[in-house]
């Protein structure tokens, strides 16, 4: 009896383990859910997170495969991210989506071109990630691109003529970013003052003093969002009246909360506005995320406590998509030929079509402006910039 | 010319009044202990948390108190704890000890907050807006250098005065007669670390007033800022710690204000070797002779 007991046993668990075996494909999620970043990071995850609950199967050779997300948490921090991403690689995933963050990105990068993983970048937009990494990709544009954009909008909007451009040492995307905002800002014949602060600086009054005294007409300070609620909440209290400038980061509730009964002028360039209804995937998935989110409360709290749709969460939602495609194109699990198919891949994600060029990076051109209204709190869409606009 | 001046000198009095509250910490333990309490700043920043947590719940005229009640209990068991089991151990061993205190609350308060940023409850009147001149600042700003002076005065008041003080005079000058003169270490020793987190937690509100989001780390930068303070006063000396303090968050901001912004924390720690270069006992610090 007992030995028939343990062979029964023994060949359902035969059968459960290898039928659970065989059929995932695991998706490693790359992000960061705590540090500077991990707000945003957060928001990115549940992206990936609804993407995964509305396609949660992929097909490969005839049979049906189930995604199973491997979350781990980079805490935005390149030193913890290499352990992360080696984390992902010993956990057996097929490919590997995010991170929130350049430097996290770039610092993992290395773990995956060295197991074959192919990575795509949801938000990262250090040109750095793909070129400097054959193993990386990317849905959304790049810095060099988002620099431009924003001197473009101080120059026009505010008739700025003096920038003062406050970046993080040591930081990937701010130093960037902020260097591609004085190239662009001073090659329309502007003048810019540059600066930086160390990592862990609380105290950000000499900076804006600095700003002022400098006769600065717009301040360019594209920060991480933990950064930024310190330097909203001085520059509210010192009654700065320069617009504050910044990038795609800043399109945070944690931004909108710190600015709330001010009278500070923000405006960020973003990846996505969710009241753009042009297209029908956006509008589409605008309305499914929303009632996910609402039926999720801890989803909910993850995204800042109400349903407003972060670009980061639409970057994260595509992310997916492109990673299915890719999956299904391969036709395969193993991470070397998901590789060689992803550059192929072409499809119409909720932030625009999405194609790769040789580098790897999505062929992106329209960057959304936002401006955080301080009353009702919320982000209020001001106007969409393209490459070709820039060239006139 | 001074308008340009002044705000800046707004923020580095500020500033240096908030290193002057957990300088003070630092000094004192190491008056009495010959011990660097690592875990200091964490203690700081625990008590921002504290705040965040409790005025959820509470009013703020509530919280304030229950958050100094908490940071001192937390200091003192930290200390029974941690520190007091190795009191016939060597000084290294203290140290270590300290470490692994500072990087167990850190860790804790990374798990408890999921490692987010927690925005500080706003304090009605310290949090409002002022202006002076042509500086706008908050009210907290011009508080902290008075806060700071008044709770100095009243502790070296209560070291010269008291008998607890005279207590922890004598056993900072030698531990062991001390205690052969019948001064019960133990609780000199809880009383200092009663003391030292008291400011702490009294700095904390300040501070966080002024810089309203709590990280598990953020008490990492202040912390070390203190103790270069302290060394820069000459540790163990309470008025010494005060007066590095202020100077060293002056001349923080005077260097941003010359454009070197870069370089703010690199002069704090230049500092920091040059002093231990020429004066390795600090502005006020004590001369050690040899006990033969």
């Amino acid at each position: 009896m007992k030995k028939t007991l343990a062979a029964a046993l023994a060949l359902v668990m035969t059968l459960f383990g290898a039928s659970a075996l065989a059929d995932t494909v695991k998706i490693g999620v790359f992000e960061p859910a705590s540090g500077d970043n991990g707000a945003g990071g957060k928001q990115e995850v549940i992206g990936i997170e609804y993407a995964n609950s509305v396609v949660p199967t992929v097909e490969v050779g005839g049979k049906t495969y189930d995604v199973e997300l491997v979350i781990v948490d980079n805490q935005s921090a390149t030193d913890k991210a290499v352990s992360a991403a080696q984390e992902l690689v010993d956990a057996g995933v097929s490919i590997v989506l995010g991170s929130y963050g350049s430097g996290v990105s770039m610092a993992g990068g290395e773990v995956f071109a060295d197991a074959e993983v192919p990575a795509i970048g949801c938000s990262c937009t250090n040109p750095g990630v793909t070129s400097l990494c054959d193993y990386y990709w990317r849905v959304c544009f790049l810095d060099p691109f988002q620099g431009t954009v924003m001197a473009n909008f101080a120059k026009d909007e505010f008739g700025a003529k003096t920038a003062y451009v406050l970046s993080q040492l040591g930081d990937d995307y701010t130093t960037g970013l902020a260097t591609y905002f004085a190239k662009a800002f001073e090659e329309m014949g502007g003048t810019v003052i540059n600066e930086q602060f160390t990592e862990g600086t609380s105290d950000y009054t000499a900076y804006l003093t600095n700003a002022v005294n400098g006769g600065a007409d717009v301040i360019f300070c594209p920060t991480s969002t933990t950064v930024a609620s310190l330097l909203i909440n001085q520059a509210a209290s010192m009654n700065i009246a320069l617009p504050l400038l910044a990038g795609d980061t800043w399109e945070s509730s944690v931004i909108l909360d710190a600015a709330k009964g001010t009278s500070l002028t923000i405006c960020m360039s973003t990846f996505f506005d969710e009241n753009d209804e042009s297209s029908t995937e956006a509008a589409e998935f605008v309305k499914g995320f929303k009632a996910w989110l609402n039926a999720n409360a801890d989803k909910k709290t993850n995204n800042g406590g109400n349903d407003i749709v972060a670009a980061v969460s639409a970057l994260g939602y595509d992310a997916y998509m492109v990673a299915i495609e890719a999956i299904k194109a391969a036709d395969s699990i193993e991470g070397a030929a998901i590789a060689e198919a992803l550059p192929t891949v072409v499809t119409t994600g909720v932030t625009g079509s999405i194609s790769f060029d040789e580098i790897g990076d999505a062929n992106k051109d329209m960057a959304y402006i936002k401006k955080a209204n301080t009353e009702t709190v919320a982000f209020d869409f001001v106007k969409t910039q393209t490459v070709a606009e820039l060239a006139e | 010319m001074f308008d340009k001046i002044l705000p800046y000198l707004l923020s580095g009095i500020s500033v240096g009044g908030q290193y002057a509250l957990i300088a003070v910490g630092y000094t004192m333990v190491y008056g009495i202990l010959r011990l660097i309490n690592f875990a200091h700043g964490d203690i700081f920043t625990a008590a921002g948390f504290f705040m965040v947590y409790l005025c959820t719940a509470l009013p703020v005229q509530i919280s304030i108190p229950l958050v100094i009640i908490l940071t001192v209990l937390l200091g003192f068991t930290v200390e029974r704890i941690a520190y007091k089991p190795l009191r016939s151990a060597p000084r290294m061993s203290v140290m270590i000890s300290a470490i692994g205190v500072s990087y167990l609350l850190q860790n804790l308060m990374w798990y408890v907050t999921g490692g987010l940023a927690k925005q500080y409850p706003t304090i009605p009147w310290i949090s409002n807006s002022i202006t002076i001149g042509t500086a706008t600042t908050k009210v907290v700003t011009l508080i902290t250098p008075l806060l700071t002076i008044l709770l100095v005065i009243a502790l070296v008041t209560i070291i010269q005065k008291t008998k607890i003080g005279m207590a922890m005079r004598a056993v900072s000058k030698d531990f062991e007669t001390a205690q052969l003169m019948g001064i019960k270490i133990d609780s000199v020793i809880s009383t200092t670390f009663i003391i030292g987190s008291l400011l702490a937690a009294v700095g904390s509100v300040l501070y966080f007033s002024n810089y309203t989001s709590v990280t598990p780390t953020v008490g990492a930068m202040p912390g070390l800022k203190a103790f270069v303070a302290a060394v820069f006063g000459g540790i163990g000396s309470i008025p010494g710690a005060v007066i590095g303090a202020f100077i060293i968050g002056i001349c923080e901001n005077i260097i941003k204000a010359l454009g070197y912004t870069t370089f703010s924390d690199a002069f704090t720690f230049a500092l920091l070797i040059v002093i231990l270069l020429f004066k390795p006992t600090g502005l006020f610090g004590e001369k050690t002779s040899e006990k033969v």
